[in-house]
């Protein structure tokens, strides 16, 4: 569903990504490896239309998406979260799932003015569905809390739910398991898997937690000082003498 | 004592001369047709030097006069209290606002007509205020500008009523809308800006519009302004002694009463507090609909709004337009009022104040921004007999206000959509 050919990202003489290739097929989870500073991020700032790469192309199912904006790119189910959590820190945890639901919304002005049945229809769906999603992460009753005043863990299942909650079909996750204890990070697993499974959720990965990587991956793309290093299955990756060398030292 | 506190107040106490010796100390005098300058009293001289000596003590003795004042009781007794929950909040702010609304429905037939005719004018600047609330408190859009779809509301009414005769139950959403219109045209270019480039290209629109104003002579009538604007009518019924046109009855008649130049001065100021209600009302609402909520979101976390499919140029626009909609409005009020608008009416001056109310009311509380454009209205008012020191007061209490309590008299505190346990 999303294929991506020689992207190239380069800011004045840094060529932060150099002709980096991935696709992931429907109901896959692809995880993109590679030490600090190799333009993991980068790559995912592209994908996500935040910045306009300078080479290559970017399909997602079949439409060329490279340099649309990023709400565009977002509409198209293409949704990411981020390295270091950004939530909607003054708005309650049902608010911050509200927002994220905003075109399925009726947002004519003059409707909510005078609350006509369909706005009130689709402000209580939507209501619904964000009950939804945060019992099945785990947030129901932290509900009407600040966002802000989550505890880390509970910020970034909440940061996956508001992505969920856009009904997107490839979730990129940005370090998902970063500052997390071993027991989060394993319920962040199963959560990634259900994913995968019971909504059918394609999921882009860029994570550090080799575990947590070689645990639910089926493909992993390795990339180094921009340039694509290795990719394949777990397995093999984890075979690949390059990729040993530059990242998972040798044992 | 340290040394580098003698320093520090010496230094303070000659800061306080240099400042007030030529402020105070020398006054210019008319000396036929020159002008000289004159040394002040002695007793001036002396206030002068002792109001420094007092500076110089303060400073030197500060860390021991601020421990003892953080010691003294609390001034406001609430100050530790747990904030009360959302419901009870709620419910309170809506009562203590319909009682205003209802002091202010009967408060014009028991006062001077003075009084109304200011009241009329804390009105409008509460439209304006509550109208820039939405830029500035919800959608953090710095806007210094914003006298500029003020004064194109007023100028849509002045202009249509002038070349086209429009009255002003015709005019009062031609100036809305066209205000809005204007902010939309605006908004278009400058919204990709943040922050305080943003706040330049909106002082510079807002510079430019007045400028347009004072200098397209042949169709604004440039400084010397327009006059001649209706007043606005009742059903057809005019507030005039003699009625002005044709087709129209005047009130007194119509009632059987005797005229009174009251009557028009209430009529207005009802219509004003008509519109400032439906202000509140229209912004109350948008700030719990989609609309609000994305406004918040946009200012809190850019990056993250827009992520979830955003679009910020859309969201921002959207409350640009609404803010200069009801600036529009206000203007047309404002035109009405005095029958009279010139481009000195809409300086940046104007701008500064209505973003002072906003400030000091605390930025997206409606209720804070309505008490704080009751208070920096009237004050200058009631402090008529120190006219030369009123910028000076106004400075001293913007400064003071922003030491002790800058989030404003009454902080924002969101309403949140509360999440109904479900059984």
């Amino acid at each position: 569903m999303l294929d991506v050919q020689n992207l190239s990202m380069r800011f004045g003489g840094l060529l932060a990504v150099d002709q980096v290739s991935l696709d992931i097929q429907e109901h896959e989870i692809v995880s993109v490896i590679g030490p600090n500073g190799a333009g993991k991020t980068t790559v995912f700032n592209c994908l996500s239309g935040f910045y306009k790469p300078t080479g290559g192309k970017i399909l997602f199912e079949g439409r060329e998406v490279q340099g649309k904006p990023d709400y565009k790119i977002s509409r198209l189910g293409m949704v990411r979260t981020f390295q270091h959590v950004r939530l909607f820190n003054q708005m309650s945890v049902v608010e911050n799932l509200l927002v994220a639901q905003h075109r399925h919304l009726n947002t004519n002005l003059l409707a909510g003015l005078i609350k006509t049945p369909n706005y009130r229809e689709r402000e209580k769906k939507s209501l619904d569905r964000a009950a939804y999603w945060l019992d099945r992460v785990g947030l129901l009753e932290l509900a009407n809390r600040d966002a802000g005043n989550l505890a880390y863990g509970q910020q970034r299942r909440l940061e996956i739910a508001r992505c969920m909650v856009t009904e997107p079909k490839l979730l990129m996750l940005d370090e998902p398991a970063a500052g997390l204890n071993p027991a989060e990070t394993k319920e962040l697993n199963q959560l990634i898997v259900s994913l995968k499974e019971d909504y059918n959720v394609s999921v882009l990965l860029i994570e550090h937690d080799m575990s947590l990587v070689m645990d639910i991956s089926d493909r992993i793309t390795v990339i180094n000082q921009g340039r694509p290093l290795a990719s394949g299955t777990p397995s093999e990756v984890r075979q690949n003498d390059d990729v040993i060398k530059a990242y998972l030292g040798e044992a | 004592m340290a040394a580098h506190n003698v320093k520090h107040a010496l230094f303070c106490a000659v800061v306080t001369l240099v400042v007030a010796y030529p402020i105070l100390g020398l006054n210019l005098v008319a000396q036929g047709t020159r002008v000289g300058l004159e040394g002040a009293d002695a007793s001036t001289i002396i206030i002068i030097f002792l109001a420094s000596v007092a500076v110089f003590a303060f400073q030197l003795y500060r860390d021991t006069i601020m421990a003892s004042l953080s010691k003294a009781p609390r001034l406001n007794p609430l100050a530790g209290r747990e904030p009360m929950p959302q419901a009870r909040r709620v419910k309170l702010e809506s009562w203590v606002l319909t009682g205003i609304i209802v002091l202010a429905l009967f408060w014009p037939f028991f006062v001077s007509r003075g009084s109304v005719d200011l009241a009329t004018l804390v009105l409008i600047y509460v439209m304006l205020a509550l109208g820039l609330n939405v830029v500035v408190g919800l959608a953090g859009l710095l806007d210094l500008g914003y006298v500029a779809f003020y004064a194109v509301g007023a100028y849509t009414f002045a202009l249509l009523s002038q070349y086209m005769g429009i009255s002003f139950w015709m005019a009062l959403p031609l100036g809305a809308l066209f205000a809005a219109l204007f902010g939309l045209v605006l908004g278009f270019p400058v919204l990709r800006l943040r922050g305080d480039y943003l706040a330049i290209v909106t002082l510079g629109f807002g510079e430019i519009i007045r400028i347009l104003l004072n200098n397209w002579t042949a169709v604004t009538g440039g400084p010397n302004g327009i006059g001649g604007i209706p007043e606005p009518t009742l059903f057809g019924m005019e507030f005039g002694r003699r009625v002005k046109e044709e087709g129209n009855t005047s009130f007194h008649d119509t009632f059987g009463i005797a005229y009174s130049g009251e009557h028009k001065v209430i009529f207005l100021y009802l219509i004003a507090l008509v519109l400032a209600v439906i202000t509140a009302l229209v912004i109350r609402r948008l700030m719990r609909m989609p609309v609000g909520r994305a406004w918040e979101a946009l200012r809190e976390d850019e990056i993250a709004a827009r992520s979830l499919g955003l679009s910020r140029t859309a969201v921002k626009l959207s409350a640009f337009t609404i803010g200069a909609f009801f600036a529009g409005f206000a203007g047309t009020v404002f035109a009405s009022k005095q029958g009279f608008i010139s481009p000195e009416s809409f300086v940046f001056l104007e701008s500064a104040i209505i973003l002072a109310i906003v400030v000091l009311g605390g930025m997206g509380s409606q209720l804070g921004v309505i008490l704080a454009a009751i208070a920096v209205t009237i004050l200058p008012e009631l402090a008529r007999e120190f006219s030369d020191y009123r910028m000076l007061v106004f400075g001293a209490a913007m400064v003071l206000m922003m030491v002790w309590r800058p989030q404003g008299l009454m902080p924002m505190r969101r309403t949140h959509i509360e999440l109904k346990r479900q059984e």
